[in-house]
């Protein structure tokens, strides 16, 4: 108050503005143009996202790409890599590159179809929690430490095992049991954005309820979800490989890249037939590597803490 | 400090109730029940309900829930329906290799990760960073049983240096050497995720340290590096890891299953695959419900140790 009464004593012009900074302000960079040049440089998440897209294509175009139907006897069995199976036969003389290519359809579909849905169950329960607050946020999250005690892998093995395993029941059983991490995240987003002041406008200017959350509170808490929902892909993937490997997932003739391997627990077919374990467990590898580089680098680039 | 720690076990409290209702609700739903797996083909229908009667499998469910309870509180974690041997019996006998297999894998992960984090935190973008952070990335993301596979193809088969699996050769019990000899490969297997995890988790913590006032204060007093990083940063840059044990513990259960089943390793996880194949669902339940307990215990204990480490930690 004093420093603006003397200022204005004093008589001096107040100093100009730029034009140019108001200009500025105009076109400032949208967050979505700002991350995406934040990720481009991040070489290893492009580098995901270029073999992320190349699998996903595979999956898409599977009937065009493979040389011959994954589940069609073509040949001898077991016989090794060849001009007519670039990768060899299985066991039964099944194309092993088709059953390949075929496979990312099931790992593209697990991954994507569990995180869809644990995402959309975490989100709910942790805007209500994290929104209403008082006992309905106490007995969320004391579910929510239930779900996190138990090891996720043991609790999938009895469900499936229980309901029976199939691709469905997989992506099912998967997807009611992951959303505790992000029921947990959403949950703390909320509780500091519910406190801002366009909030409270929003309360006052009388609007209900779920529009307050779902379109105003939750729009802000996307960035860790979608960093938690990246990374919960990758691990999907792993989880259904590990299933399938055990026997309890996607059950053959489906062709699924862990089922594939399930063939290289015979220590015959590891020493001797490489080629019918080695390429699966590759491209496992570089599938879940590359969607965990991307989640790396879209994690850096939506820190706030990072943005200058 | 006080106050955060009986509060942090009073919430822990309902959470081992909604456990064990988890637990018991599975096993309900579970199709077979004991005196079904039990009945000599020969019982008539008016048999099998006396007995289901005298078991109590008539009751309300809440009753039978009360019923489990007090018999677990007892010890008594009920019947297998494949060995019909007691399942606390067949826990104790395999929970010795687990824990043997989970605690080398967590010594030997923390070994090599800790470093491994320091250097790729204070040496942040030079090559070194680079490699460790990619390695890193492969460990989250290889799975446990392609690794395993590729250990025995390469250490087992073609240059024969460890056994494919097992825990013990036949006919050579109790030798120190050749139980580790078993134990080397999986250990590896069950270490790689975990410390993949451990070294990113030290550097970003580190790498925040080491921006901090206090340590430019100890560099400018003359302090040496090596003292300013392994002494002063060192300390509180492991402190939000004590948490890391809580993620770590169902990392380690749920890779044990997988890890043992490919080096036939006579633990749990072994037992887990057996009983799964079997349908002995009380057998399941029993391990499900342990392993979650062993969790919940897990993060508690964390917990408590932060708060003791960090003053500053209040409950919110």
């Amino acid at each position: 108050m004093s420093m603006a009464s003397t200022k204005l004593g004093n008589k001096k012009p107040l100093p100009e503005i730029p034009l140019n900074i108001i200009e500025d302000l105009g076109k400032e960079e949208s967050y979505l143009s700002l991350i995406t040049k934040r990720f481009i440089k991040h070489k290893l998440a492009v580098l995901g996202l270029i073999v992320f897209v190349l699998i996903a294509f595979m999956a898409i175009f599977a009937p065009w790409i493979a040389p011959s139907s994954p589940t069609r006897i073509t040949g001898d069995f077991a016989a090794s890599p060849s001009s007519a199976h670039l990768l060899g036969t299985d066991q039964v003389g099944r194309d092993l590159l088709s059953r390949l290519i075929y496979g990312s359809r099931v790992s593209l579909s697990v991954g994507i179809g569990a995180v869809a849905i644990y995402v959309t169950i975490g989100t709910i329960l942790g805007a209500v929690a994290g929104y209403f607050g008082k006992w309905i946020d106490m007995l969320i999250m004391r579910v929510t430490d239930v779900f996190m005690s138990f090891p996720y892998l043991m609790v999938i093995l009895v469900l499936v095992s229980i309901m029976g395993p199939s691709l469905t029941n997989i992506i099912l059983v998967i997807g009611l049991l992951g959303w505790p991490a992000v029921a947990r995240i959403v949950r703390g987003s909320v509780l500091s954005i519910k406190e801002m002041d366009y909030v409270m406008a929003g309360v006052a200017l009388g609007y209900s309820t779920p529009k307050i959350i779902f379109r105003h509170i939750l729009p802000n808490c996307l960035a860790p979800i979608l960093v938690n929902a990246t990374f919960g892909i990758a691990s999907a993937i792993i989880l259904e490989a590990s299933l399938s490997f055990l026997g309890l997932g996607v059950q053959p003739p489906t062709a699924s890249w862990g089922n594939i391997l399930t063939e290289a627990q015979s220590l015959s077919v590891l020493a001797n037939q490489p080629w019918l374990w080695v390429p699966p467990g590759m491209l496992i590898l570089l599938a879940v590597l590359s969607i965990n580089f991307m989640g790396d680098g879209l994690r850096d680039a939506m820190d706030p803490r990072s943005i200058k | 400090m006080f106050q955060y720690m009986v509060r942090r076990i009073l919430i822990a409290i309902p959470v081992l109730f909604g456990v064990t209702i988890f637990s018991f609700l599975i096993v309900n739903l579970a199709p077979g029940n004991p005196v079904d797996m039990q009945v000599n083909p020969y019982a008539t229908e008016a048999d099998i309900q006396t007995k289901k009667e005298a078991l109590g499998l008539n009751d309300p469910i809440h009753i039978q829930y009360v019923h489990w309870l007090v018999n677990l509180a007892k010890g008594d974690f009920g019947y297998s329906f494949s060995t019909y041997e007691p399942v606390l019996t067949m826990i104790v006998d395999r929970i010795g290799p687990t824990l043997l297999l989970m605690g080398a894998a967590l010594v030997l992960a923390y070994v090599i990760a800790i470093p491994i984090g320091i250097l790729s935190a204070t040496k942040q973008y030079s090559w070194m960073d680079y490699f460790t952070t990619s390695f890193s990335f492969i460990g989250i993301s290889i799975p446990n049983f392609f690794l395993g596979l590729g250990l025995i193809y390469i250490f087992a088969i073609t240059f024969q240096i460890f056994p494919t699996g097992g825990m013990n050769t036949l006919g050579n019990e109790g030798g120190l050497m050749d139980t580790l000899a078993h134990l080397i490969m999986p250990a590896i297997v069950l270490a790689t995720g975990i410390a993949g995890n451990m070294v990113r988790y030290v550097r970003s913590s580190m790498l925040e340290i080491l921006g901090q006032d206090y340590l430019r204060t100890a560099r400018s007093k003359g302090l040496k590096e090596f003292f300013v990083v392994n002494k002063h940063a060192l300390k509180n840059a492991l402190i939000p890891i004590i948490t890391v044990i809580g993620v770590d513990i169902p990392m380690l259960i749920g890779g044990a299953v997988v890890t043992e089943q490919i080096f036939q390793w006579p633990g749990l996880g072994q037992l887990t695959i057996q009983s799964i194949g079997s349908r002995d669902y009380p057998t399941l339940m029993a391990i499900n419900l342990m392993a979650a307990i062993a969790v919940l215990l897990s993060n508690l204990i964390a917990d408590m140790l932060y708060s003791v480490a960090d003053p500053r930690i209040k409950y919110n």
